[in-house]
């Protein structure tokens, strides 16, 4: 931010004008800003503050005023920005009246605390980051024309607060009147504050959120581009390959909608997760599609992970042998336990011709779940398909 | 055995003439449309049995579809068929009036089945679907505020997660051992509860799955 403003900074110093566009008054402060490579609002500030000692900022302007020619522009020249000069004004009020309070305007020993105040704290301000305190500003002047009201009542409680003070004064007896009204001034500054400081607020709020978009957009540009065009692209290459081209639409389609559709997860962490995981996987290595439904989800503990080894053995057992056209895997998280079916309607078979050395079944499903706590069942039957189910009390 | 007359409303080309080419004897194609207007348009016109709807479509989508024209004494009936498996879109869509919900991955038979059973008055539940509506009756600790409405029997609930299993309607009425007509009864009184339920929950539980 700060390098490209200052790259955009010409080399030379310009002639001095007073632009016309953004000014407030005459674009006196404006004009002088820009030759000093300063904020404008640091000039108007110092303007403003100088005006309450002794006339000093008005004396100072008009006289640039009339020193410093218009700045040329073609056609009607735009209108002032109303809402920032009455922000000026208003703290040119509130000032005001803090002096005349102080007894500081009359050019006593007062007057210094409030000009050396002043401009430490135009330094402060000339600190912050340029473009952040640009959006800053942007955003408090849009604020301050926006809420009119809240302006007007400020100045108001301002004045009222001058007057008051000023009627009261007179008379020492009355000091408890005057610290009422000195009260009323300083809530008519925190009033004309407000919508300064809620600014502030909602400005990082938006830079933040703004942020996020961006961070999002990225990350949108960086998955379609690592998954759907690479996809594509090999789709293109595999052209002639029916079944390849089928496998790689359907992986990078439940990607994609995985991607879209499902809530963030962890695939360690949740048993729904995981078995979507594990059925994508086996899908993809086997070529047959698997369809998973889950109801309710939990913690992954160690007997939920037998079973979902045990589930993983017996969608690879459907995959290898059924020839069914299409897997359904259903998983179902209850207070107590946890239950997957893995079903296929292929051709099926007789439990009791397994071999007795077929580690699938009878170890890898089966046994398993035994040694976890769990039960299984298989229900199969010659050409009606075949159906595992497997149960896992939760807390083992 | 009588012909079904049914619209498609679908906004991609492709997939309406892939629909028509793929659906059984049994059903007879009477037009299609690609957007909210015209499909209100031709279900005035041409008074289908089934209006084929898809879910995402400019103009609003299926759902602004059903708000116009479903009303006292409307005959159609509607088949929502979605790539989209966002709980949000699927529970919408069937709340709106629809009386089944499909993706569109489903094969040419089992999409003319469904279409059938749609235009016989039952409710067609994908295995998705029926997942969905076990989670959202599920997810509630609230005790429901109209147990008629609000809360699923043991045998709708048994049904849905054979639905969710991957099990036909045949299948399930020999699983339980009833009727055909009785299992469809069950989904049709699941998908009653479904759009009459003033349960917050279900709003918000499909509002929850939304993507995050």
């Amino acid at each position: 931010m700060r390098e490209t403003e200052v790259s955009k900074a010409p080399e030379a110093y310009p002639r001095l004008v007073r632009p016309v566009k953004g000014r407030v008054v005459a674009g006196v402060a404006q004009g002088a800003a820009a030759q000093l490579r300063l904020d404008p609002v640091v000039l108007r500030l110092a303007f403003v503050l100088l005006t309450v000692v002794d006339g000093l900022g008005f004396v100072a302007y008009a006289a640039l005023w009339m020193f410093t020619p218009k700045e040329q522009v073609k056609g009607r020249d735009p209108g002032r920005d109303w809402g920032q000069l009455a922000a000026y004004g208003v703290l040119w009020l509130a000032l005001a009246a803090f002096g005349w309070m102080t007894g500081a305007s009359s050019g006593g020993f007062g007057t210094w605390p409030i000009a050396v105040g002043g401009i430490g704290a135009l330094i402060l301000w000339q600190q912050a980051d340029p473009g952040r305190r640009q959006r800053w500003m942007t955003g408090a002047v849009k604020q301050v024309s926006t809420t009119w009201v809240r302006t007007i009542i400020g100045a108001l409680l301002v004045a009222v607060g001058a007057v008051g003070f000023l009627a009261a004064s007179g008379e020492l007896a009355k000091a408890r009147t005057g610290l009422v009204f000195t009260a009323v001034v300083v809530g008519g500054i925190l009033m004309i504050a407000a919508p300064y400081l809620a600014s502030l607020v909602k400005e990082l709020q938006r830079e933040r959120t703004e942020r996020i978009r961006q961070e999002e957009r990225a990350e949108v540009a960086a998955h379609v581009h690592d998954s759907v065009l690479h996809t594509l692209t090999l789709i293109q290459r595999n052209a002639n390959d029916p079944r390849e081209v089928t496998r790689l639409a359907r992986s990078q389609e439940r990607e994609l909608r995985n991607w879209l559709y499902q809530p963030k997860q962890d695939a360690d962490a949740t048993l729904a997760a995981a078995v979507r995981r594990a059925a994508a996987e086996e899908e993809d290595a086997h070529g047959v599609p698997i369809e998973v439904v889950c109801v309710g989800d939990c913690e992954l503990t160690d007997g939920l992970v037998a079973l979902l080894h045990a589930a993983r053995q017996a969608m690879v057992n459907a995959a290898k042998y059924s020839e069914s056209p299409v897997i359904s895997v259903y998983a179902e998280v209850e207070a107590d336990e946890v239950t997957v079916f893995v079903r296929d309607r292929g051709k099926g078979f007789v439990l009791d011709d397994v071999p007795e050395d077929r580690m699938g079944i009878r170890q890898s499903i089966i046994g398993r779940m035994e040694r976890h706590g769990g039960s299984a069942r298989v229900r199969t039957e010659p050409g009606d398909g075949t159906e595992v189910m497997l149960t896992m009390k939760r807390n083992t | 055995m009588k012909t079904v007359r049914v619209l498609i409303v679908d906004d991609h080309r492709l997939f309406r003439s892939g629909v028509r080419a793929e659906l059984g004897p049994s059903i007879q194609v009477i037009g299609e449309a690609d957007d909210v207007d015209s499909a209100v348009a031709a279900i005035a016109d041409l008074e289908p049995d089934v209006v084929l709807l898809d879910v995402h479509m400019p103009g609003g989508g299926g759902q602004e579809v059903l708000k116009r024209v479903l009303g006292p004494g409307s005959q159609v009936r509607f088949l929502a068929l979605s790539v989209s498996d966002a709980a949000e879109d699927v529970i919408g869509v069937i709340r709106g009036g629809a009386r089944g919900y499909v993706t569109k991955t489903i094969s040419g038979a089992e999409l003319t089945d469904a279409i059938t059973r749609v235009s016989d008055g039952d409710a067609v539940f994908s295995p998705r679907l029926a997942g969905f509506v076990l989670d959202a009756f599920a997810s509630t600790e609230a005790p429901p505020i109209d147990p008629e409405l609000d809360s699923l029997t043991q045998r709708e609930r048994e049904v849905l997660r054979l639905i969710a299993r991957g099990y036909a309607y045949k299948e399930i009425a020999k699983e339980l051992f009833i009727s055909v007509k009785t299992v469809e009864t069950h989904v049709s009184s699941v998908l009653r509860k479904l759009q009459l339920s003033n349960r917050h929950e279900l709003s918000r539980w499909a509002t929850a799955r939304r993507l995050v």
